[in-house]
């Protein structure tokens, strides 16, 4: 067997990479780094430096902050006992405000508004560090994909927790704080609204979301395949194309016939990656606000297949039904 | 078709498993070889039947096409093609035709000096799929346990099978699975995005190193794995995701019959809090 390249087999070790001189400001860049080995055989052994940054300690602060009133809020909710909190801690929730509060902006604590709290915390914290990503590239003079890419992410939490609530008029929509909480929603979520499998942005936002787990195991593994001619190096391969990413376009292009470029495929995957997100929130938004029931509506646009009617009133339709 | 400027003087002959320089040439961009034959033939045969069994079906409404495996009461037996005995054939075609595209992967790794990784990647996709259509059919004692191929059927299977468990969010294995997939996207999120962003630094800068994305990396979180690492990484990740989806099936069955969220009784349970 020869050498595949799975582990770094010789580690180097000299002084620190500090990297690249910035302009000076309030907060310069620290100077605490150090070298793991173990984290050495798989990718860069140095772990460090660390900016903090203004925009940094403020996005901290703010994480800080809605972590902290999740947690006591599921601490208080089984009476303080530490025990019970660690061994409940999967079924714990914080809960969204109840459908009686529609969209009140400020609900009595106890009842939403530590949940409107820790939401309100959690995305300041995600904008503030949107806000760094993007200035830290723009200091360094680099380009701001990196932002973009993560602005798709925010877009989807913020359309979960805030903007479609805010359309359906009512906080309860939204999504609890909780590991088991949360995934019971999701669950909720798509027998109340006809099965989101129905959804064709939900469709869409998975093909995304393979077609982005197809694509970084088909470009690692091509990588780390041409490892052996420097396939590693893609912006030296992207500026001036070598031997490494002449095989891995042939090996494609033998393969299937197509294949992209050294640069290319890091614009197809930047595209997948973002596009999982952004598709799969415009699906939640269409969700009870313009589409009601999926399957009913797959059957009217003639991709789902219509059953006979087994004669039983769906309750919802009776007179008294919460509407 | 018009070879890439590059590549005439990589298509030498030689790297093959099997059939020496019989089947060693290219048919416009793709190379054949031995492997590429028996992918052809399957893949064709799979394909004409998947129509062939449309064509005896109800619709031709290309998302409500469903070719269902046999009903469970034949078992692991043979079926009569129109009773699922399509499916079977179809199910063949398919594995001979992933296997043998992964054969050809490693003949044209071969021939081109590269590492197996490719292939070695795919073969997690395969076993994904072999563990839905034969291994957990095989597990559970019937065919009818396979899905059926049909683009808005195959969904309706997911669904009815993950209910049958009542709530599969539930299930570790499933847990772990989409852990890594959602790991994964933003992986690879970051990783295109880090790449361009040096590439394409913007109007009058200068195109940046690798010392520059480890610098970005490091100022933002505190560590950037590398130009080499994330490679690594992101793999690692694809093919976790891929393998725990199918370990997440194969034990829904054969290992576990109830409820996912029951089965997280054993935590409530440990001798720890009582």
């Amino acid at each position: 067997m020869q050498y595949q390249n799975i582990f770094t087999q010789v580690q180097l070790r000299g002084p620190l990479e500090a990297g690249p001189p910035v302009p000076p400001s309030t907060f310069d860049r620290g100077n605490l780094a150090t070298y793991n080995y173990w984290i050495g055989k798989l990718g860069n052994a140095q772990i460090g430096p660390f900016y903090l940054g203004t925009l940094g300690v403020a996005s901290l602060v703010c994480a800080f902050l809605a972590i902290e009133i999740i947690g006591l809020n599921m601490w208080a909710s089984v009476n303080w006992d530490p025990i019970q909190f660690v061994r409940q801690l999967p079924w714990l929730a914080l809960e969204p405000p109840g459908p009686e509060w529609g969209f009140t902006l400020a609900v009595p604590l106890a009842e939403g508004g530590w949940w409107q709290m820790a939401g309100f915390f959690m995305s300041a914290s995600l904008i503030l560090f949107w806000l760094r990503t993007y200035r830290r590239a723009k200091t360094m003079g680099m380009g701001t994909h990196v932002a973009w890419a993560f602005a798709a992410g925010i877009f989807l939490i913020l359309v979960l927790g805030f903007v479609r609530p805010l359309l359906m008029g009512s906080w309860a929509e939204a999504v609890p704080f909780g590991i088991f909480p949360h995934l019971d929603w999701t669950a909720a979520f798509s027998i109340r609204y006809g099965n989101l499998f129905y959804n064709p942005f939900h469709c869409l936002s998975i093909v995304f979301l393979y077609g982005s787990t197809l694509l970084f195991a088909m470009h690692g593994a091509t990588i780390l395949a041409v490892g052996r001619y420097g396939g590693e190096r893609e912006i030296e391969q992207i500026t001036d194309r070598g031997t490494a990413s002449e095989r891995a376009a042939l090996f494609w292009r033998w393969t299937m016939g197509f294949n992209a470029t050294m640069e290319s495929i890091h614009r197809w995957a930047w595209w997948f990656a973002v596009l999982c997100p952004i598709t799969g929130g415009i699906g939640i938004l269409l969700t009870g606000t313009v589409v009601d029931n999926w399957y009913l509506w797959a059957v009217l646009h003639s991709f789902a297949p219509d059953y006979p009617s087994t004669g039983v009133l769906d309750p919802a339709t009776l007179p008294g039904a919460p509407r | 078709m018009a070879l890439l400027s590059f590549e005439r003087k990589y298509r030498v002959r030689g790297g093959t498993l099997i059939g020496g320089d019989l089947f060693d040439f290219w048919v416009g961009p793709f190379y054949v070889g031995f492997f590429g034959v028996t992918t052809a033939i399957s893949a064709i045969l799979g394909t004409a039947l998947i129509f062939y069994a449309a064509s005896l079906g109800p619709t031709w409404n290309p998302w409500l096409i469903n070719i269902a495996p046999p009903d469970l009461e034949y078992g692991l037996a043979l079926a009569p093609l129109r009773e699922g005995g399509f499916w079977q054939i179809i199910t063949i075609c398919a594995i001979v035709a992933f296997t043998s595209w992964a054969l050809r992967e490693v003949e044209i790794c071969r021939k081109l000096g590269m590492g197996y990784h490719v292939p070695f990647a795919y073969g997690f996709a395969i076993f994904a799929y072999v563990s839905l259509v034969v291994i957990r059919p095989l597990m559970l004692g019937a065919w009818g346990h396979g899905f059926p191929y049909g683009i808005f059927s195959h969904l309706d299977w997911v669904s009815n099978t993950g209910y049958q468990y009542l709530h599969f969010h539930y299930n570790p294995a499933h847990m772990l699975a989409v852990s890594f997939f959602f790991m994964t996207g933003g992986a690879l999120a970051f990783h295109g995005a880090l790449v361009l962003s040096s590439v394409n630094p913007g109007k009058g800068q200068e195109v940046k190193s690798p010392e520059y994305e480890d610098a970005f990396f490091r100022d933002s979180i505190g560590y950037s794995v590398g130009t080499l690492g994330i490679h690594r990484l992101g793999l690692l990740l694809a093919l976790s995701a891929g393998f725990w989806s199918a370990i997440c099936i194969i034990i829904s069955g054969p290992f576990w019959t109830r409820g996912w969220p029951e089965w997280w009784t054993w935590w409530l349970n440990l001798p720890i809090w009582s």
